[in-house]
């Protein structure tokens, strides 16, 4: 905590743990591992997620990505993507904790495969149980500040609501909700999913957010290491505008340069 | 049991057979797999990572073995 004060200023911290970068990303849909280590080091990222799935036991050497990105670095975020259940995604969990041997996990019960909207009843569920059982779990939520709220009491160490859905990069859809859930949370709110570009993660750190998550913006972009670095940007120049206070909108001009001394 | 003393287990719902009296770690080193790299589950169970090596594979047992891998 010997950081000078600008730092500290901008760092922020979940269940006990300080991060600089407010970009989290993911590590699904590249097309290497080596392309994946060096867009999150272009990235700056500090955390990133990571999905538990069995090994291939008819072929063990393959390459892994601990290989390539250094858990001891890098802090892995593991994910319950794909879980429809919250004993899926507890089952998920616990596994996730054995392998890695920490507590912050990402908690993500998906309610439909069209949509991949989360199920908010299983998920407020899966956070009651993991909690009890010492787990420190970041919440993929709806934009919804009244679910924000009672993940929160149920022991959420993160709030982190969709933007809009898993991999449309459609952008944040209702900047409204989002901007309640950052006014009434006392825990991170980050939000995660649905970032397309750029502005979009400017946008979500202008609302005051403590970091965005994303995977398939800088993956699926044609460069995703630029991409990468795009993101990087706009984080941060998000966070700057939000902190710099941004200007009272109005509905006319109001010239720039003083109206004494017109010639 | 099999006549050869071998047991008989799934694992990533896939048959195999071990050794009678195998640990888990060491069913796990059969495999080709280093047991500091996964996580083990023995019948829906997850088993802490420090006792693999004390750990008998009984006959009939599912395991599901896994690691991280990348996603969002």
């Amino acid at each position: 905590m010997n950081a000078p004060k600008s730092v500290q200023a901008d760092s922020w911290s979940v269940a006990g743990r300080t991060f600089t970068s407010r970009l989290i990303v993911g590590t699904g849909k590249y097309k290497s591992f080596e392309e994946n280590a060096a867009a999150v080091k272009a990235s700056g990222a500090e955390i990133v997620t990571v999905a538990v799935r069995r090994v291939n036991i008819a072929d063990p050497n393959q390459p892994r990505l601990t290989d390539f990105i250094d858990p001891n670095t890098i802090t892995y975020l593991p994910n319950t993507a794909g879980c429809f259940s919250a004993e899926d995604a507890i089952r998920t969990l616990k596994l996730a904790r054995e392998a890695g041997g920490w507590n912050l996990v990402k908690l993500e019960v998906l309610g439909e495969a069209k949509t991949l909207y989360p199920d908010m009843r299983e998920t407020l569920r899966a956070t009651e149980v993991l909690v009890k059982d010492g787990f420190e779990p970041m919440v993929y939520c709806v934009d919804d500040p009244i679910a924000a709220k009672q993940l929160e009491e149920a022991g959420a160490v993160a709030i982190m609501p969709l933007g809009a859905p898993i991999g449309s990069g459609l952008g944040i859809q209702n900047r409204v909700t989002i901007r309640l859930i950052v006014e009434g949370a006392k825990v991170p709110v980050l939000v995660d999913a649905g970032v397309g570009t750029s502005s979009d993660a400017a946008v979500a750190m202008e609302l005051g957010c403590d970091g965005v998550l994303m995977n398939t913006a800088i993956a699926e972009a044609k460069d995703p290491l630029l991409m990468a670095r795009a993101m990087k940007a706009a984080v941060e120049a998000g966070r700057l505008a939000y902190l710099a206070g941004r200007m009272q909108m109005r509905r006319y001009a109001d010239p720039s340069s003083p109206l004494a001394g017109l010639i | 049991m099999s006549l050869d003393a071998s047991l008989s287990i799934r694992v990533n719902g896939e048959h195999r057979r071990v050794p009678d009296g195998s640990s888990v770690a060491e069913m796990v080193g059969l495999l080709g797999l280093d047991p500091l790299r996964v996580a083990v589950e023995r019948n829906l169970e997850v088993i802490a990572r420090s006792t693999l090596g004390q750990v008998c594979v009984e006959d009939g047992d599912d395991y599901e073995i896994v690691h991280f891998v990348g996603g969002g």
